[in-house]
């Protein structure tokens, strides 16, 4: 028997996270896929109905509209978040004291539930008792309208989805900063290498893979996730916010129409899937190709 | 020991252990115990009544019962899933109408008819127009379990009083009381239209009044081109209108009724008046005591609109609510004699009147008279007895998913981002 020091575990190692991953991820997928081809409410068996799920969805607009906004949000919380988040986490990565403890006292939202959030917020935004409310009245504005507006309730969401998970991005690039050679940044300042040069040129750099690992991981929560929205407008007012996942929601635990929300499930389990091997393929992240050649 | 081995004793461990873990999650169901389940909405005053109604029939009865609480958004679903599974419950409680008739169509739920027959005093002893909520194709399926819930037209006397108004009777009067508490800087109508459906009680009050009640059981009968009566049409452009004149402020769509904000408007008297269901009484009485010990708080029916179909007593709401019997139950006898015991016994009756229900029960006008809130529970008992018609709220009464698409739509159509007819054709292209 060979038993090098470099040799990989083999599939025993596996086995435990494959199980898993078959039994909760796997199988529902999969049962859900057949679910899609029926019609069912929930009780009594499901009947198959061969495509009609599937035709009922091109037609109806809430899919493309719902599509439209979970793009929407998507894109505004990567643009929102990345910056941000590589910007704090670089900061954070400094060993200043002062830095430690605002760093903790960014972390906190990380502590608080989704659902805890989602509701502090609601309280928050009240139209009569809310912040809105102070600040109409400071400014003699008309109304207080902000969860309740059309247009600006999907804004208000990606602000408190910012606050939200911000600190969670900015613990990744904190890390990653960490990991980046110091002697880089001491070659570059014998250069004579400005602050700005050797964020731009070695730390930005040197960071790739973790913008692309917490990219992915935006791209595909969205893509599933939901309950922010749900507790915060519950799609409102009107359409304005109901985004994918929520019709989902909407059409499988409201309508009881299981086997319609299952073919929007598979079509998000797609989209999703599919825009993080894009992601993945585009920036060459799946070469697995070292940062520090040589170092 | 080698590297490997050493691996594959830990690996076989942790398969051993994830299996534990996967296999351990089940349970086995409540239902097939010894005990009757009995499910229902966590409601702290009326699950004390509940209680004390199974304790009575576990004193003298082989099966005791249990009673489990869920709180209301999550319990349709709990039940959707527990009824197509082994967990299901013996007895449980539901809105009636298109919720219920969801059950039966799929065979889940017992037929009362031959118990009511054989118990005509217990049958006889609810207002028909309520027990009739629970029937489906002329069986009965529930026994009224709370008070009736109709929907009224609260106010806050101080404010009306202030701008020199009466309460409306009729539209016309609504119309110009608007006008006159704009100019005075109230906000006339608290419509927490956060939620659709806040807005389908004016909406489905319109139709009735526009067009009767024939108009609405066209669409709860599926025919076709209901949707396109004029009087629905008529009734949608009222509510647009309604939204024009300033009727419901600036913040209607953010305002939300579970957290108690749209309430509170009324108590501080920075709306004037509110439709919202007699349960909202409990609301006030909770959170804004002092408002309705003063007297503040004022109830009148929905104004009659002068010219339409619709008669100005009939009402819209909630009849009651109503506890069902699982067909597959193994305690289908237990769980029938408990309901026909419990659910028009005068000491269930009273406990319900004491908490400030009024039960869908006939001859209780003395003891009403007697109860705390003796005003309102009158008020509510005689608009209920003396309607012409009472119809179920549309969302309780439509099935799931109509009731869904109408509920989003309601909202659009009071951002004014739909036209009614668009708002007919898209119901219309859903059968």
């Amino acid at each position: 028997m060979r038993a090098s020091a470099t040799e990989r575990p083999g599939f025993v190692w596996v086995a435990p996270a494959l199980l898993f991953f078959g039994l909760f991820g796997l199988g529902p997928v999969a049962v859900v896929a057949y679910l899609s081809f029926t019609s069912w409410s929930g009780i009594g068996s499901p009947e198959w109905t061969g495509l009609d799920n599937w035709s009922a969805l091109a037609g109806d607009a809430q899919v493309g509209g719902g599509l439209r906004i979970t793009l929407t949000l998507t894109a505004l919380c990567w643009v929102t978040q990345t910056p941000l988040a590589l910007a704090f986490g670089v900061w954070a990565a400094g060993h200043q004291r002062v830095r430690a403890v605002v760093s903790a006292v960014f972390f906190l939202p990380l502590l608080l539930s989704t659902a805890a959030i989602a509701l502090v917020w609601k309280a928050l935004l009240d139209p009569s008792f809310g912040v809105p409310a102070q600040v109409r009245d400071a400014f003699g504005l008309t109304h207080s309208n902000v969860l309740g507006s059309s247009s600006l309730a999907l804004y208000a969401i990606v602000f408190i989805l910012l606050w939200q998970f911000l600190p969670f991005h900015m613990l990744l690039y904190q890390a990653a900063a960490r990991q980046v050679p110091q002697s880089l940044y001491e070659a570059a300042e014998l250069d004579g290498a400005s602050g700005p040069q050797r964020f731009l040129r070695i730390t930005v750099p040197q960071l790739r893979h973790t913008v692309i690992a917490s990219s992915v991981l935006m791209v595909v929560g969205s893509m599933t996730y939901f309950e922010t929205v749900l507790l915060l407008t519950n799609g409102g007012p009107g359409n304005a916010t109901r985004i994918l996942p929520l019709h989902m929601y909407n059409q499988g635990f409201a309508a009881f129409q299981m086997g319609y929300a299952s073919a929007i499930a598979v079509l998000l389990v797609v989209l999703g899937a599919g825009l993080s091997l894009i992601v993945v393929r585009v920036t060459g992240y799946s070469r697995m190709t070292s940062q520090r050649e040589g170092m | 020991m080698s590297r490997t081995h050493r691996t594959r004793v830990i690996g076989s461990t942790s398969l051993a252990l994830s299996l534990l873990l996967a296999t351990g999650c089940g349970t086995s169901g409540p239902g097939s115990g010894e005990t009757m389940q009995v499910w229902a909405l966590e409601d702290a005053a009326v699950n004390e009544i509940v209680e004390q109604g199974i304790e009575a029939h576990n004193g003298s009865h082989e099966t005791p019962a249990e009673l489990v609480t869920f709180v209301n958004d999550a319990y349709k679903q709990r039940l959707q899933v527990a009824l197509g599974s082994p967990n299901a419950p013996d007895v449980f409680f539901n809105w009636g109408g298109g919720n219920l008739a969801q059950y039966t169509s799929q065979g889940r739920v017992h037929d009362l008819t031959r118990t009511m027959e054989d118990n005509p005093g217990f049958r006889d002893s609810f207002l028909p127009s309520v027990l009739d909520v629970a029937a489906v194709d002329g069986s009965y399926y529930g026994v009224p379990l709370l008070g009736v819930q109709p929907v009224v037209m609260y106010y806050n006397r101080d404010v009306l009083d202030g701008a020199g108004l009466e309460p409306p009777r009729t539209i016309d009067d609504l119309y110009e009381a608007i006008d006159v508490l704009r100019e005075e800087g109230v906000t006339p109508i608290t419509l927490p239209g956060a939620q659709g459906w806040t807005q389908l009680m004016w909406f489905s009050y319109l139709v009735d009044r526009v067009g009767g009640p024939d108009v609405f059981q066209a669409i709860s009968d599926g025919e076709e081109g209901a949707w396109e009566h004029p009087a629905v049409l008529e009734a949608m452009e009222m509510c647009q209108d309604l939204v024009e004149r300033g009727a419901f402020g600036n913040n209607f769509s953010s305002i939300d009724y579970d957290n108690g904000s749209a309430s509170a408007l009324l108590a501080t008297g920075e709306s004037a008046m509110f439709l919202m269901g007699s349960w909202d009484l409990a609301q006030q009485m909770e959170n804004n005591p002092e408002f309705v010990e003063s007297g503040a708080l004022g109830f009148t029916s929905f104004p009659a609109l002068e010219g339409g179909a619709g008669e100005p007593g009939a009402i819209v709401g909630n009849p009651s609510n109503y506890f069902s019997v699982n067909s597959d139950s193994e305690h289908t006898e237990a769980a029938v004699d408990f309901l026909v015991e419990t659910m028009a016994s005068d000491e269930y009756v009273d406990e319900l009147i004491a908490a400030g229900q009024v039960p869908a029960v006939e001859g209780i006008e003395d003891r009403l008279q007697e109860s705390d809130h003796a005003e309102f529970a009158t008020f509510t008992h005689e608009l209920v007895s003396e309607a012409p018609t009472f119809t179920q709220s549309w969302d309780q009464a439509l099935a799931p998913d109509a009731a869904e698409a109408m509920l989003t739509n309601l909202q659009l159509l009071f951002l004014g981002d739909l036209t009614p007819e668009e708002f007919a054709q898209d119901m219309e292209s859903l059968r």
